[in-house]
């Protein structure tokens, strides 16, 4: 009935998993309480659950990978706190199955659940209003691919509480993945939810590709584009081709577990390393699908805050379009040791040397443009220039270990860990903190505070140099990953000296936290009227902060890259406001997403557990809500000229609004956005 | 020329990309492709793991001992005529023939169902000979190719009998008109699949 569903899933004989379990459920508790009581369900099933907005799904995204990172964390740190104890005879407080779940569910949850939805949800937000358009080409599906990545989220937290998770690593290699070596649940929960999320990503990536490639204000041609756009379309381009991969290896895993095959057995002719080569086909692009948008942000900063624009538009696009290519052509470098004899490791190996040029040559654009302009010290150029100085290092490595010979005695060390803690903190992190400082005034209409911000910037770049340093002095001394505990004592201090490390950045994460809440607070001190409150250069700018569902009253005409600050100078954001709106048509909200992730999450747990019957009843329940959605033939909602026009005219920016508006009004709205621009280190 | 003429005839002084946002059917056709494209990635990978373990049959039975060549090829001769018959059903649909559009993709159905019953049978007949996908790598990777395929066709027959109803019920009109286009690339995108499958697993075999 239940198949292997039993009481002693649950582990009550573990301390640490039930004190989780007990905060987690209070936790959430308290947080249904709140919105019960306070009445707000109506409205966040109305503006939020059924949104099919792309910036309020760009937030959930936001959000989603925000309290993910405080799950992925907690593993961290307590990996760290493990290592920096189990020297010698200790043997720390996690035991050996559960220390191996933790580092499984650490990068299992950073990356899929963590980079991928930050960096999801910076393209949704962004993309559409950078191209001045008014949503993404299939909004309801956006809605669909956010709530199936959150049923994925849901399967892999589950798993704490109810049987456990995989001790394989985060990519469950075989053998050790295959039923024989992993007969429980761990392993299921781990493809199950990967499968769903990965889903999700791949929705959410035709989704973007479409709108980037059909969907473009008039006269934004290529080589109009805002750079974070151009990175936009090489992410998920990525997604498009290597998504796919991912699917159809787990699939034939799940096979395996499942029904007996033998595709990547050790039994009757089954070939693990086909495995690996399949999960890297899709694994080293997946680090470009996460690094390449953290490039796009880095590029919008520092033209913006150097008050220039970005110095070699062109060779920048083609530097990410060649990133985008050749991530597909290095794979194999995660495994030299596979034995695949010298000529295919020098291929593989110079392959990946190639992708440092035009990594290079972004790096040189990036300086080359803050060379001579008047740069502002915001909180998002901190995290540009500490990711420049991060990333070159990361790179660095990475090149070395690019080497064949060289990765033979790297493989698997802490060096390796370190190398890519190096690129992915200094490129995604940073990326997506800086993104998210800087466009958080357009999403929410007031900037973040910028002490609180700059002190999170300090408590990440010290808190990763302390954490990660000494896991390259530990490599390079023969110290390799995922060790529950070590005999030699003398690496103990540089493991003590990490664990410090990794409290730095506990700090930051909770400073990020007190940021939010403070700015909250601060919000009418730091509000921004005017819509563009960096003095910025790209076409989200030249609409209210927030804007309305429908984005652009009116679609711009692009005439060069920048458009934005094109406008500007010429003195045409709208000199006047039109004198006339159209009605307009905007989707109307589903819960379509919502209760099809309801129902994944059924079929998933019923798989997983093989509790068939309720699989079945997860499944039709999917086909059920998607039957009914098919159906919907009113999907969209007119939004009269009148309500247009009664919006821009009261959101208009102050200089718009001056002839006609209320005197008293326009010096306040003046005196924010002087107030904003002088927290934001001096005027342009 | 007329903004309205320009648009459907796609002659225009101003290039492609300049434009402005494209058509919703536009849009739509272009995002199934890309669709369609990452579905044929998921077929790329089962390919290249079908190469790989092609000779992996633990002295099992090999490919050649097993298929039956005459079976698959009416098989195929199936598969391909749904696809002209869809081609058929979608030139009715763009008329707007309800008629011809039932016609054209009822034989559609019925030849897919063909294609799956004797697809069943063949699978069936294997299983019944001790030569289940359980048995060696290279069954394993057989059926999961050739089975990935199956599974789709299956997908694509529960779409037309939903799109059949659609039709009925809300009738032509440009939502139900861009997803029997989709439908349409579906089917002879399983189409060219099946032709991967014909030459590599079929008459590839050793």
């Amino acid at each position: 009935m239940f198949g292997r569903l039993s009481w002693s899933a649950i582990p009550f004989d573990q301390p640490i998993i039930m004190g989780t379990c007990a905060t987690v459920g209070a936790g959430l508790l308290g947080i249904f309480a709140l919105v019960t009581v306070k009445g707000w369900w109506p409205y966040l099933w109305r503006e939020w659950i059924t949104s099919v907005d792309h910036k309020r799904i760009g937030v959930m995204y936001m959000i989603l990978g925000l309290v993910m990172l405080v799950r992925g964390f907690s593993d961290a740190i307590m990996m760290r706190a493990q290592q920096a104890l189990a020297a010698g005879h200790a043997q720390g407080y996690l035991p050996p199955e559960h220390y191996d779940q933790i580092f499984s569910a650490h990068g299992t949850i950073m990356i899929f659940f963590v980079a991928m939805p930050f960096v999801v949800g910076l393209m949704n937000f962004a993309v559409p209003l950078q191209l001045g358009v008014r949503d993404v080409a299939f909004p309801r599906l956006n809605s669909v691919s956010f709530w199936i990545t959150a049923a994925g989220v849901l399967l892999v937290n589950l798993s704490l509480f109810v049987g456990e998770f995989a001790r394989t690593g985060w990519l469950a290699y075989p053998p050790l993945s295959e039923l024989a070596y992993s007969p429980g649940v761990g392993v299921d929960y781990y493809l199950w939810s990967l499968q769903l999320s990965g889903i999700g990503t791949l929705l959410s990536g035709i989704n973007l590709t479409t709108t980037i490639l059909k969907l473009r204000a008039p006269g934004m041609g290529y080589k109009r584009m805002p750079v974070f756009c151009w990175t936009a379309l090489a992410s998920n381009l990525l997604i498009v081709a290597s998504f796919p991969v991912l699917t159809a290896t787990f699939a034939m895993l799940l096979l395996d577990r499942y029904c007996g095959f033998h595709v990547f057995t050790n039994e009757l002719g089954g070939n693990p390393m086909m495995y690996i080569n399949l999960i890297w086909i899709w694994g080293h692009p997946e680090v470009y699908i996460l690094a390449i948008p953290g490039f796009g942000v880095f590029s919008e900063v520092v033209a913006t805050f150097s008050g220039k624009p970005l110095f070699g538009y062109r060779s920048m696009v083609l530097a990410t379009m060649a990133i985008c290519v050749l991530s597909f052509f290095v794979w194999l470098h995660h495994f030299f040791t596979m034995g695949a004899g010298a000529n295919v490791n020098a291929f593989f190996g110079i392959a990946t040397m190639l992708i440092a040029i035009p990594t290079g040559v972004k790096v040189f654009n990036w300086l080359f443009t803050l060379y001579g302009g008047r740069v502002r010290y915001t909180v998002p150029i901190y995290w540009t220039i500490g990711f420049m100085v991060t990333f070159v290092i990361g790179g660095m490595t990475g090149v070395l270990q690019a080497i064949p010979p060289a990765d033979f005695v790297l493989h698997n060390s802490l060096f390796l860990v370190a190398h890519f803690h190096n690129v992915v903190i200094g490129a995604v992190v940073f990326g997506v903190m800086a993104g998210m400082t800087y466009w958080f005034p357009k999403a929410f209409g007031f900037t973040l505070n910028e002490r609180l911000g700059k002190a999170v910037f300090w408590c990440w770049f010290i808190g990763f140099y302390l954490a990660f340093m000494p896991l390259y002095a530990l490599g390079l001394m023969g110290a390799t990953r995922r060790m529950q505990h070590y005999p030699n004592t003398h690496w103990q201090p540089l493991m003590l000296v990490a664990l410090a490390g990794a409290v730095v950045i506990l700090l930051g994460i909770t400073l990020t936290v007190v940021q939010i809440a403070v700015s909250i607070r601060q919000r009418h001190a730091n509000r921004d009227c005017t819509g563009d409150p960096w003095n910025a250069r790209t076409l989200e700018w030249s609409i209210p902060s927030p804007p309305p569902a429908w984005n652009f009253a009116q679609l711009p005409h692009v005439k060069s890259t920048d458009a934005f600050w094109r406008m500007k100078e010429e003195g045409s954001v709208g000199r006047t406001l039109p004198s006339s709106f159209e009605d307009l048509h905007v989707p109307r909200n589903t819960p379509v997403g919502f209760f099809l992730a309801f129902f994944a999450v059924i079929l998933g747990f019923a798989l997983i557990w093989r509790i068939y019957w309720l699989a079945g009843v997860g499944l039709v329940g999917a086909l059920a809500v998607a039957l009914i959605e098919f159906w919907k033939t009113d999907l969209e909602i007119r939004v009269p000229a009148q309500q247009i026009g009664s919006f821009e005219h009261a959101h208009a920016p102050p200089f718009l609004r001056a002839p006609s508006g209320d005197l008293e009004t326009v010096d306040e709205i003046a005196d924010d956005r002087d107030r904003v621009q002088a927290a934001s280190g001096g005027r342009s | 020329m007329s903004a309205a003429e320009q648009a459907l005839t796609g002659v225009s002084d101003i290039p492609l990309a300049l434009r402005g946002p494209a058509p919703v059917r536009v849009v739509a056709g272009f995002g199934f492709w890309l669709f369609l494209l990452s579905d044929i990635i998921i077929f790329a990978t089962l390919f290249a793991t079908y190469a790989v373990l092609s000779g992996a049959t633990a002295d099992g039975p090999s490919g050649v001992e097993l298929f039956d060549k005459r079976h698959v090829f009416l098989e195929t001769l199936c598969l391909l005529a749904s696809s002209v018959t869809c081609g058929f059903g979608l030139l009715a649909s763009y008329r707007a023939d309800a008629r011809a559009t039932y016609f054209w993709m009822a034989m559609t159905f019925l030849l897919g169902l063909c294609f799956l019953r004797m697809e069943g049978t063949e699978f069936a007949s294997m299983v019944a000979a001790g030569a289940g996908p359980s048995h060696s790598a290279f069954l394993s990777a057989f059926f999961t190719l050739v089975g990935t395929h199956g599974l789709h066709v299956s997908v694509g027959l529960i779409w037309l009998v939903i799109m059949l109803l659609q039709l009925a019920t809300l009738g032509f009109r440009p939502l139900i008109a861009r997803r029997f286009f989709c439908f349409a690339l579906f089917w002879h995108a399983l189409d060219i699949v099946w032709i991967g499958v014909f030459t590599i697993v079929y008459l590839g075999a050793k």
